[in-house]
């Protein structure tokens, strides 16, 4: 463990990668195709949650709370799917992300000038958004799926072409905004002064930082975050959409973030582990090695977030001003 | 940094004039004048609630006067906020240190106005220029050390870096000595007088009238938000500041009979106590206290002293040993069974442990009692009885407040500090802890809280003083003990030692 210059001691996020691509080499060793086609799916499978985690790091670091993540993520997928179905793709995730950030921009008046319990107004976003999204769903309407980009030579490599460098386009803007906030966060001025104004943002005010500018800045930036996943969701993995189909993944989100220690890169692992667990699950099931009901694997990450949680809770430390608003 | 003002060189480098401030009913300031040179000390003198913090705060923009303007360089500035107050080159360290815990010293000496290559921050320049500030001052700091695992003195240095690196001209110290032990105090001085020995004007508050006597070029003396007088210490000596500050003459040293003790209340064998990062901070301490005496603990800051109060009190894990209160075994019992056993606590930190800023006064003021009888009735508050309480105590502990029902953390420093004592001290107790009980406190209440725990003593309680102030614990203590790395160093019978024999304990000569 190496102590960073900025602060408590994290593994280097050198170390995690190659910890994480020499196991899934020693996998594809083994396994072969299989390892492949888990691997593959794990990476898919996660993408929402890593981008939906983001939101949560970026509105976590400067102090606001959010639960909403999961109803800014169904408008997501909502705005994403039926503008896509009616003008085209690029509207639709446009449309996606804009939702987001207006909702965003919603917390933002409630915690910061409103100063609302921060919970109560995530509360109140999930219950709004699951309403309006069964309220004015309707059914029938389809969209073309979107193409996958096969990036020359990458794309050739053995285990990581199929599984980083043959995906859709939204996928790997996910992996442009991970690495992007990765690096922003710790290394720029703004990273530095999002993080002081989500630990003490009485020194940022007193060092001439407009803590409620840094706030609304970024809980609108996350809550575009959050919609982009929805999006990722709707228009991008099913082509589809359903009532209430973001099924607690931003809730499960909030618990990567935890796991993540309110660090990009390490969320991103986080998603990742919750990714292979289906996507193994999902293998073992397709070659009968066992049978279990589809509805367990359903249940699977759930579950292992309360374990997981269990155990990291306790032993990490959030942001501290999180929650309170201020002054 | 970029506008500033070069103002005609024979204006004051700092002005205020006529500054009125008011809290709703409270006027907090009135008409305050005064003027910083070049080059100049001011000490800022005044009782608890007189209003120094809230005219700094004015001047470093947190504040917005009702009337009345400020100069800077002899221009007339509108200070709407710190930020506006940075740009005229006006640094300020708080009374509560605003350093983000997480972050290493360069990034908080740099935020906010962080050197950048490519839009990068450039580390490397930011930890060279605090080296460089660090070397030209004489303010040992590591660049690359986590603020929150530094001593609060180094913090305190930081701090002072911070405000240099914004260029600051004019320094304001907002009790920059409460939190200090003597020796980081000594270091604080010589490094003032170097800062003004470089031209920069700077404000110093206290309430330790020893460091205006000997740093000050000047003293201002606040009363009741009005300046009541302006004096060069060479004029007067310390006793005539304090008539000054409080308008009638000071006991500085109080007389108390010799102490009658009885039996053992509290008894403390073999004690093992972690601090916050798990590393062993008390360990084999052993103290004996009597009903009816004062036993007083001396040391270095970091000496253990903050774990040994929480871990008596039952507010942190005793890892070994035991803890006997009165013969019953009360090392295992938590927080709530110890106070209902008769203990008082008056915690180190105030803010954290001490109170609950959103509450009222006369809340606050029974939070140890509430649910008494006398104070409740089928589980509801009888509002009338508190407020009559809380009324009897205000006036009988000084506590300077505009109501009982005015939140807790709009009072001064010193007078969140008293009425904590005020809560403390007025329940019948068998055992009073008290950590640091007058820090922030001005002399005159100083010399009240003193008279209090005496008071203690004398009804028959056990009372432990654990204070950072030689001075205090000889002027309070029937016994001293010396606590260093964790364990008793030395028992002294306060009554014929001396300060230098304590000190030279604390600093590490053999006790045994
Ligand atoms: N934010 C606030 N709201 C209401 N009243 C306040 C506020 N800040 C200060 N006051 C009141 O203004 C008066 C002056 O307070 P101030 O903090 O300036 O005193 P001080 O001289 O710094 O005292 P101390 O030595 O105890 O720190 C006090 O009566 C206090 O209760
Ligand atoms: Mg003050």
């Amino acid at each position: 463990m190496k102590r960073s210059w900025t602060g408590r001691p994290v593994p280097p996020n050198g170390l995690v990668a190659g910890s994480l691509l020499a196991a899934a080499f020693v996998a594809y060793g083994i396994w072969g195709f299989r390892a492949t086609a888990v691997l593959g799916f794990a990476v898919r499978s996660s993408t929402p949650l890593a981008l939906a985690a983001m939101c949560g790091i970026l509105c976590e670091r400067t102090g606001v709370i959010n639960i909403g993540i999961e109803g800014q993520m169904l408008l997501g997928a909502f705005a994403g799917f039926f503008g896509a179905a009616a003008f085209g793709v690029v509207a639709g995730v446009a449309a996606a992300v804009v939702l987001g950030a207006l909702v965003g921009a919603f917390l933002a008046l409630c915690a910061v000038t409103w100063r609302v319990d921060q919970i109560i107004a995530g509360a109140v976003i999930n219950i709004a958004a699951a309403g309006f999204t069964s309220f004015l769903y309707r059914p029938g309407r389809v969209i073309g799926s979107l193409p996958t980009w096969r990036i020359p030579l990458l794309g050739d490599l053995p285990l990581l072409g199929p599984v980083l460098f043959r995906a859709q386009p939204l996928t790997y803007l996910t992996f442009v905004v991970v690495i992007g906030l990765q690096v922003a966060l710790f290394r720029t001025p703004w990273g530095r002064r999002t993080t002081a104004v989500g630990e003490h943002p009485g020194a940022a005010d007193t060092v001439g930082i407009d803590v409620a500018r840094y706030r609304y800045g970024n809980v609108v930036a996350g809550g575009a975050l959050a919609g982009l996943a929805g999006a990722l969701l709707s228009v991008e993995i099913t082509g589809s959409f359903d009532r209430g189909m973001t099924a607690g993944r931003g809730f499960l989100a909030l618990a990567i973030v935890i796991m993540g220690r309110w660090r990009p890169a390490l969320a991103w692992a986080a998603a990742l582990f919750f990714g292979v667990l289906s996507g193994l699950v999902n293998q073992l099931n397709f070659d009968r090695v066992f049978d279990v009901p589809p509805q367990f694997v359903a249940m699977l990450p759930y579950a292992t977030t309360i374990v997981v949680l269990a155990i990291f809770s306790t032993r990490v430390r959030p942001p501290a001003a999180a929650g309170r608003p201020y002054p | 940094m970029s506008g500033r003002r070069e103002g005609d060189a024979g204006a004051p480098l700092l002005e205020a004039r006529g500054l009125t401030k008011r809290f709703g009913s409270v006027v907090a300031n009135e008409d305050v004048s005064l003027q910083l040179r070049r080059g100049e000390v001011l000490g800022l003198l005044g009782e608890n609630g007189a209003g120094k913090s809230t005219l700094v705060k004015m001047l470093f923009g947190l504040h917005r006067p009702d009337s009345g303007e400020i100069r800077v360089g002899g221009e007339v500035v509108r200070l709407r906020s710190p930020r506006d107050a940075i740009g005229m080159g006006i640094g300020m360290v708080h009374q509560h240190f605003q350093l983000v815990p997480v972050m290493t010293v360069a990034e908080n000496v740099v935020l906010g106005a962080e050197p950048t290559r490519h839009r990068f921050v450039d580390r490397r320049r930011a930890a060279a220029e605090v080296q460089e500030l660090s070397e030209r001052f004489g303010l040992a700091v590591d660049p690359d050390a986590v603020v929150e695992d530094l001593p609060i003195g180094a913090q305190q240095r930081v701090e002072i870096i911070k405000a240099l690196y914004r260029g600051a001209e004019i320094l304001i110290l907002d009790e920059p000595s409460a939190v200090l032990t003597p020796e980081e105090t000594d270091e604080l001085l010589r490094v003032v007088a170097e800062l003004a020995a470089g031209g920069v004007g700077i404000v110093f508050i206290t309430h330790k009238l020893r460091e205006v006597m000997d740093a000050a070029d000047r003293v201002v003396v606040l009363r009741d938000g009005r300046v009541v007088g302006e004096v060069a210490p060479g004029d007067t000596d310390e006793a005539g500041l304090a008539a000054l500050m409080v308008g009638r003459s000071v006991v500085l040293r109080i007389d108390k009979q010799p102490a009658r003790p009885g039996g053992t209340v509290l008894e403390i064998r073999g004690l093992e106590v972690d601090d916050d990062r798990g590393r062993r901070a008390v360990q084999g301490f052993d103290l004996e206290v009597r009903a009816g005496e004062i036993v007083g603990v001396a040391g270095v800051q970091g000496n253990g002293q903050r774990e040994l109060a929480e871990a008596i009190c039952g507010m942190r894990p005793r890892s070994g040993g035991c803890v006997l209160l009165r013969e019953h075994d009360v090392t295992r019992l938590g927080a709530r069974a110890i106070h209902d056993l008769g203990v008082a606590h008056i915690p180190e930190d105030r803010n954290k442990h001490g109170l609950v800023g959103s509450y009222s006064v006369a809340d606050d003021l029974v939070l140890n009692r509430f649910d008494e009888p006398g104070f409740a009735r089928w589980g509801r508050r009888e509002r009338a009885a508190v407020r009559r309480w809380a009324e009897q105590l205000i006036i009988e502990f000084d506590v300077r407040t505009p109501g009982v029902e005015a939140p807790a953390d709009s009072l001064s420093g010193g007078n969140q500090q008293k009425l904590i004592v005020a809560r403390e001290l007025s329940r019948e107790s068998v055992l009073v802890v008290a950590a640091q009980p007058t820090r922030g406190v001005d002399v005159g209440s100083i010399e009240f809280i003193h008279r209090q725990l005496v008071a203690a003593r004398d009804r028959g309680a056990a009372v432990l003083v654990i204070s950072a102030e030689l001075e205090e614990l000889l002027a309070v203590s029937d016994r001293i003990a010396v606590m260093r790395s964790g364990c008793v160093a030395a028992m002294f019978d306060a009554g014929s030692v001396t300060s230098e024999a304590i000190g030279l304990v604390m600093g590490g000569a053999a006790g045994h």
